[in-house]
């Protein structure tokens, strides 16, 4: 391995084994941006964070960030996990109850060493994750979504070299996770540390990675970019189907002050969406459209409440004879498009692959992140 | 009330307290270890740390005994090193009752660890804090009832000890006649106001603390992990 890619790589080669379930790893995954580890439960993403962690004392193989070699159990090294440059976030927040939150930040920045240390300061971490009004509070009076606030805090706080978040949402309702959505996305921008961000929602992962890592039954399933990885239908089976999206990249190409729309431009064709505001024009949007918010037509729909129509053709259709459900690829040119339809619409419709198409877009997500 | 009746008193107090003292640092590693160790040692250290709790106090008394007696060879290195008897001495006594009274310090604090679950003590570690630094800044503040609980059963276990006390220590007025042997002597000699009065006084004195910790626990933030 030359020294060029040791210094910014994450070098994963681990086996961790127990009860009937075994992992295996081996994984080369750049040591920047947002790494996405997606997967079903059960697929052995948490045991595979905590192997990282140093927790998994059974974990075999090899870890090693930038070269520093956290497990070489060939050569009997194992470094234990206080050694080990890395914050994490858990499922369950895991803040101290005995102290409020200062305490728990300043229990984190007063362990972290100068050597780590970026350019994380106290203010910084407390203006990010706007964590003034938690600061006195004890852990038991917050509500998930200022817990999960307040534990990242403290593990930026550590001033890790790589930071692990482990389904940081998967605790919270709807309405929470939407306010906690903008501080993730921030997060890497502003701090720029490597992050392993831990995940089964497919929209989680389309907004904020860079890359996905799919695990399934222990094993990596896919591995490269957010938007190829997402593409590929065969990883249907792992994603729930109501979960199953496309994510699609358009630029700005105006905005529309009276209706506070954003125009994007995609492949040649218009999207509106509600306003973007801190997008310019020419900047690029990353857009998450789920397959049951796409719905197909063989024309060209007459005026209708729905903003945005796509043509395409249609490349794929997955029938489930169990089901009332066909799953549809619309392929738009350089990119793909996925919709859940009725068998039933399929059939009246007369589709079939090679047929010219209408994407109709009931709504859209949008990465809140600017261009990227 | 006679001053000298205070002699007792004091003994016992002496007592408890030094036998908590040794225990909460004696006690408090190996209450640790068994909490988290997964060594096939473990019942076996679990079942010794238990025996005082069934063995009848003359039965381990007995054995103490023997093992301080000068003719022994903890005893015999003791009087070699000391010139002094382990046996009839405060010291003896002392080493009695912190074997006596470890189960009332070791499985609260077991308890109280094993609650606390590995949440906390990952998190501390995900955060650079080498384990004795994660015992000492989250384990022992997140179990401060258990180590309450474990004081005070222990104190007041080795204040009431009467078998063992007696089989070891004797009876000397100021070195191993303590309240419980001392009750029992005004009885025996059948001088009952003597007896009354420490009675009493212990009764008040047991009271007063039991009170004191009740209201004090109250007060101690309960932690949910």
């Amino acid at each position: 391995m030359s020294p060029d890619r040791e210094s910014t790589t994450l070098e994963v080669d681990v086996q961790v084994a127990f009860g009937g379930f075994d992992l295996q790893v081996e994984q080369a995954i750049p040591a920047a941006g947002v790494t996405a580890v997606f997967g079903p439960s059960g697929s052995g993403k948490t045991t595979l964070l905590r192997s990282l962690l140093g927790f998994e004392a059974g974990s075999r193989g090899r870890i090693a960030l930038n070269g520093d070699v956290w497990l070489d159990s060939e050569a009997g090294v194992a470094v234990p996990p206080h050694r080990r440059p890395v914050g994490c976030t858990f499922q369950d927040g895991r803040l101290f109850p005995h102290l409020d939150v200062a305490g728990n930040l300043h229990y984190a920045e007063r362990r972290s060493g100068e050597a780590n240390a970026v350019s994380i300061t106290h203010d910084d971490v407390v203006d990010a994750l706007d964590l003034e009004p938690l600061l006195d509070r004890r852990p038991d009076t917050l509500s998930g979504g200022e817990r999960q606030r307040a534990a990242l805090g403290r593990a930026l706080l550590s001033r890790p070299r790589l930071l692990l978040l482990d389904e940081p949402l998967s605790a919270l309702d709807r309405r929470r996770k939407a306010e906690i959505m903008p501080y993730l996305l921030a997060l890497h921008p502003r701090f720029g540390i490597p992050t392993l961000y831990v995940s089964h929602a497919v929209d989680e992962v389309a907004l904020l990675a860079d890359r996905v890592l799919v695990l399934a039954e222990g094993r990596v399933q896919a591995f490269g970019g957010t938007i190829e990885v997402l593409e590929q239908l065969d990883l249907a089976p792992l994603t729930e189907r109501f979960q199953a999206a496309a994510v699609l990249e358009a630029r700005v190409s105006a905005h529309d002050d009276q209706y506070r729309l954003t125009w994007l431009d995609l492949d040649g064709q218009r999207l509106s969406v509600p306003r973007i505001e801190h997008l310019a024009v020419g900047e690029s949007a990353r857009l998450l459209v789920r397959s049951r918010d796409v719905s197909l037509a063989t024309e060209r729909p007459s005026p209708t409440s729905i903003r945005n129509v796509l043509s395409g053709v249609l490349a794929s259709l997955h029938q489930d004879e169990s089901t009332a459900f066909a799953e549809a690829t619309v392929d738009l040119g350089s990119h793909r498009l996925r919709a859940r339809i009725t068998r039933a619409s399929a059939a009246e419709l007369g589709l079939a692959a090679g047929s010219p198409v209408f994407a109709l877009l009931k709504s859209v997500s949008l990465d809140t992140r600017a261009g990227r | 009330m006679d001053l000298p009746e205070l002699g007792p008193l004091w003994l016992s107090l002496q007592l408890a307290a030094s036998a908590t003292a040794v225990l909460l640092v004696l006690g408090t590693p190996l209450a640790w270890w068994l909490s988290g160790t997964r060594s096939r040692l473990k019942p076996v250290i679990e079942a010794v740390t238990a025996l005082p709790l069934v063995l009848p106090p003359t039965v381990l008394g007995f054995y103490l005994l023997l093992l301080m007696s000068p003719r022994s060879w903890l005893g015999g290195l003791w009087v070699e090193v000391t010139d002094t008897t382990l046996t009839f001495s405060f010291t003896g006594l002392l080493i009695a009752s912190v074997i006596y009274s470890l189960p009332f310090m070791v499985q609260p604090l077991q308890a109280a660890f094993e609650s606390l679950g590995r949440g906390p003590l990952e998190a501390a570690a995900s955060l650079r804090a080498s384990p004795l630094d994660a015992f000492l800044t989250v384990a022992a503040p997140l179990s401060l009832r258990g180590f309450l609980t474990a004081a005070v059963l222990t104190f007041a276990h080795t204040i009431g000890e009467f078998g063992v006390v007696l089989m070891v220590g004797g009876n000397i007025p100021g070195k191993t006649r303590v309240i419980s042997i001392a009750i029992y002597e005004h009885v025996e000699t059948l001088r009952y106001a003597e007896a009354h009065t420490l009675a009493a006084g212990l009764l008040l004195f047991a009271f007063v603390v039991l009170v004191f910790v009740y209201v004090f626990n109250r007060r101690l933030p309960v932690h949910v992990a």
